[in-house]
């Protein structure tokens, strides 16, 4: 009886634990979830002097892929959001806190799957949409609202479980 | 090139702090609460990850054009959420967090409670017997 007790407290400690381990530390739900995008207006990463809003992208479905050159995961993700930019979706591509001579040969390198890449040089924007780990990725919907956050790279599981279905439902609400 | 930057970074934060030491108490308190969300188990004033670098920025420049504390760790909430928060609020999310040592306080309290009532009364009185044998082995 006694042993029964411990053998159970034991046993419900370790499904805790097993529970707690598996659970990602990093992935912060956030609060943006809902809200609209943040406002920006930012300049081009290959042209400094033409600028880029979300309200540009507004009527649309969209991705933004907040990337640097320096950044290795991103490097990882890198054929996930080529492939989603190849099945159709618009993939914005948001350079964070980065060079340019740095990012561009990057991206002549890897592939550019950007309908538009933007340079934030130095984080402020990112900022606002609550980035703190590169790659991070957003779904925005029609209306420019948030509908979607990754924090970290993209993986193949993800796009398929999450990403894709989303979008297509976004698209598909027309 | 880098290390340039970053002696420059560590010049204008000595600058800053000498320019208003009122404010860096200030930004210094304020980033004592909150939590870096690279290296989530140190605060934003003892993290040198460049993001909380960043923020610490803002939290400078949001409280140096007037701001108050509240409206920085407003700000910084509605961006990273309350995770960013040392001392989350009461919320329906996070009664658990705040209630639980109560709870199994509460429990511990219980089973002991309960042990010591289960156990068996007094042992009985040693006989004149057992008393006298004592006695003897004790000799």
């Amino acid at each position: 009886m006694r042993l029964a007790w411990v053998l159970g407290a034991f046993v419900a400690l370790v499904v805790l634990l097993a529970v707690g381990l598996g659970l990602d530390p990093r992935e912060v739900p956030s609060p943006l979830i809902g809200k609209p995008a943040p406002a920006f207006e930012l300049p081009l990463l290959a042209a400094p002097d033409k600028t880029f809003s979300e309200k540009d992208m507004l009527g649309k479905v969209w991705v933004l892929n907040v990337w640097a050159s320096w950044c290795a995961p991103c490097l990882v993700e890198h054929p996930q959001i080529t492939r989603l930019a190849a099945s159709g979706a618009t993939v914005v591509g948001l350079n964070y806190k980065d060079a340019r001579e740095d990012a561009i040969p990057w991206l002549a390198r890897n592939g550019n799957p950007f309908a538009a890449s933007l340079y934030d040089g130095a984080g402020r924007i990112a900022l606002d949409y609550g980035v703190y780990g590169v790659p991070e990725t957003y779904v925005i919907d029609r209306k420019g609202v948030i509908r979607y956050k990754r924090i970290g790279p993209v993986t193949p599981e993800i796009l398929r479980e999450k990403v894709e279905p989303l979008l297509k439902e976004l698209n598909a609400a027309g | 090139m880098r290390l340039a930057s970053l002696a420059l970074c560590f010049a204008c934060g000595i600058a800053l702090a000498q320019e208003d030491p009122a404010l860096e108490k200030r930004v210094r308190d304020l980033s004592l609460e909150l939590r870096c969300l690279v290296c989530q188990n140190q605060t934003l004033a003892d993290s040198s990850a460049p993001l909380a670098v960043d923020l610490r920025d803002q939290v400078r420049q949001q409280l140096k054009a007037g701001k108050s504390e509240r409206d920085v760790v407003d700000f910084l909430v509605a961006r990273y959420g309350d995770f960013v928060l040392y001392r989350p609020p009461l919320k329906a999310s996070t009664v658990l967090l705040w209630a639980g040592p109560f709870v199994l306080l509460a429990v511990g309290f219980a089973i002991l409670v309960l042990r010591l009532r289960r156990r068996p009364a007094a042992r009985p009185e040693l006989s004149e017997a057992d008393r006298a044998r004592a006695a003897k082995l004790l000799e």
